[in-house]
């Protein structure tokens, strides 16, 4: 219960510092990472300007597949430690995760139909994408269908932790199956096996979003700390009487202590 | 096609193109915007009910 | 032992009483699958192109319906707690439940998925390899079922979150069970597909049984 008390607290604190600087941050990186995908990269020699559309496709993908383990880190830390705001970070990162999840989903078809000629296509990559979308959606959906907020959040980790088995079918999906979707090229043993100017503007508009990630994080963990400071203050107003522990003991052991 | 026109017709994939970019923002704007209304209402609600009942 | 064969037996006769569960969800299969021709029209090419999936989605559908029914009851009258305390481990009890799920409504629908196969116009091999699929592809949709009934006990409109949670776990049985008769019937063999449907049920009767234990756990907290 102490520890409840302490931590909260100082994440609140260091929040309050940190949010402005990955704010701007993210805006100022991801102006810059625009301009760089749009203007100054080349169109590629295969695919034209529609390699612009892999500085938004590919840092999404990046991003829905580390809040998923983000999700499921903070999880398995809610459920063996029992650390309060774990539980508080899992839920506040799971519309991030889905949000960049259907941004990459979204661009992948606007990118397939002109590469591949179809809007669709049921390969391996793109269905345990979308299994990961759903799974952010049931994630969102398990830890606010109870009552009780303390049992909803138990049982969303617990979802999120079996969901995890699917971020490697993911990740390697292209590698096991004869998929349509393009192998790794950037994130793979041997280095990246992209050119340089693809890849600087990849990298940038990866930062953006990950800085964009972590001001959404705070600024939804501090909102959720909020709504339940709000209902406790609210509860404790509907029971008026002695509030602190001090008084209460005084009445239920009067004479005592 | 060069200049302004060049840059919008994106070599011919302007509808492909564009659309993503715009989902992106929409969507990423949309999320920011929806946290940031949460936050400020919590934020709010807090504040009233501290004003009524002052913690310790 | 005895107490695994017990509780096995309890819920298969839970499940086969006045028609109950197994009734229902046959009854749902069949009607799903024969809903299907007279909407998308007799045509046998259509049919036969699109029959596997028909039947492998409506199996899906069908197993979800009674999967409500794995652990609601028993939560509701207290038949939970009593499991929880018994010298029956929790997962071998999720077990016996899922084995006694799995008899009840996926095994009638895999026996009955040749008839229905037959009535879609798919040739012999397809019919095979179809009650094969899912012969082989209905015991993880049963365990994986477990899991999310494990997860939404108690919880609000549990019927939609249900669905929510269980079809796309369930995706990959489904890739994989219409992709073995669409194989066979392109003439590429459906080995492969089998293979890994039997390892996805092999996996799940792995995992699944720990997991939906430990949201048993959870939710008699």
């Amino acid at each position: 219960m102490i520890n409840w008390v302490a931590n909260p607290a100082r994440f609140t604190r260091l929040s309050a510092r940190a949010m402005p600087w990955c704010g701007w941050g993210a805006a100022a990186v991801t102006a810059a990472g625009l301009y760089w995908s749009l203007v100054l990269a080349p169109p590629d020699y295969q695919q034209g300007d529609t390699v612009r559309i892999m500085f938004i496709h590919v840092p999404a993908a990046w991003m829905a597949l580390t809040v998923y383990l983000f999700l499921a880190v903070a999880s398995a830390v809610a459920l063996v430690w029992r650390h309060p705001l774990a539980e508080i970070a899992a839920r506040a990162a799971a519309p991030i995760g889905a949000a960049f999840t259907l941004i990459c989903l979204a661009t992948g078809s606007l990118w397939g139909r002109p590469m591949w000629g179809a809007w669709w296509v049921w390969d391996a990559r793109l269905t345990s994408v979308l299994v990961l979308f759903f799974l952010y959606l049931g994630y969102i959906t398990l830890v606010n269908a109870f009552d009780d907020p303390a049992r909803g959040g138990k049982t969303g980790s617990l979802l999120a932790l079996v969901g995890v088995v699917n971020l490697p079918i993911i990740k390697f999906s292209v590698d096991w199956w004869n998929t349509l979707h393009q192998p790794a090229s950037v994130m793979r043993i041997g280095g990246p096996r992209i050119d340089i100017a693809m890849l600087v503007p990849l990298v940038i508009m990866a930062v953006g979003f990950l800085l964009l990630f972590l001001t959404l994080l705070m600024l939804r963990m501090r909102t959720i700390l909020n709504e339940r400071k709000a209902m406790a203050l609210r509860l404790n107003a509907e029971a008026p009487g002695p509030r602190s522990v001090q008084e209460r003991a005084m009445v239920v052991h009067p004479g005592a202590g | 096609m060069s200049g302004i026109a060049g840059f919008f017709a994106m070599g011919g994939y302007a509808e492909f193109v564009w659309p993503a970019y715009g989902v992106a923002l929409v969507v990423l704007a949309g999320l920011t915007a929806h946290s940031w209304r949460r936050y400020r209402q919590s934020v709010l609600a807090v504040e009233r009910l501290q004003r009524t009942r002052p913690s310790r | 032992m005895a107490a695994f064969v017990g509780l096995f037996r309890r819920d298969l006769r839970l499940a086969f009483r006045q028609g109950g569960d197994s009734g229902l969800v046959l009854g749902f299969f069949v009607l799903a699958v024969v809903l299907f021709p007279l909407g998308v029209g007799p045509e046998p090419a259509v049919l036969q192109r699109i029959g596997p999936g028909i039947v492998w989605v409506a199996a899906l559908f069908a197993a979800l319906l009674s999967l409500d029914r794995l652990f609601e009851a028993d939560y509701q009258d207290g038949g939970l707690d009593l499991l929880e305390l018994s010298s029956l481990p929790l997962e071998l009890a999720v077990l016996a439940k899922c084995a006694a799920h799995w008899v009840a409504t996926g095994l009638p629908l895999a026996l009955i998925s040749p008839l229905l196969a037959f009535l879609l116009g798919l040739d012999r091999a397809a019919i095979l390899i179809l009650c094969a699929s899912l012969l082989l592809g209905t015991p993880a949709l049963s365990l994986i079922g477990s899991v999310a009934a494990a997860l939404v006990l108690g919880a609000r409109r549990q019927g939609v979150v249900l669905s929510i949670l269980v079809l796309p776990l369930d995706i990959p049985p489904l890739v994989f069970g219409a992709g073995a008769v669409e194989a066979s019937v392109a003439g590429m063999g459906a080995r492969a597909y089998l293979l890994i449907l039997a390892a996805l049920s092999l996996a799940a009767l792995a995992l699944c049984p720990w997991a939906s234990a430990a949201a048993l756990r959870q939710a008699l907290e």
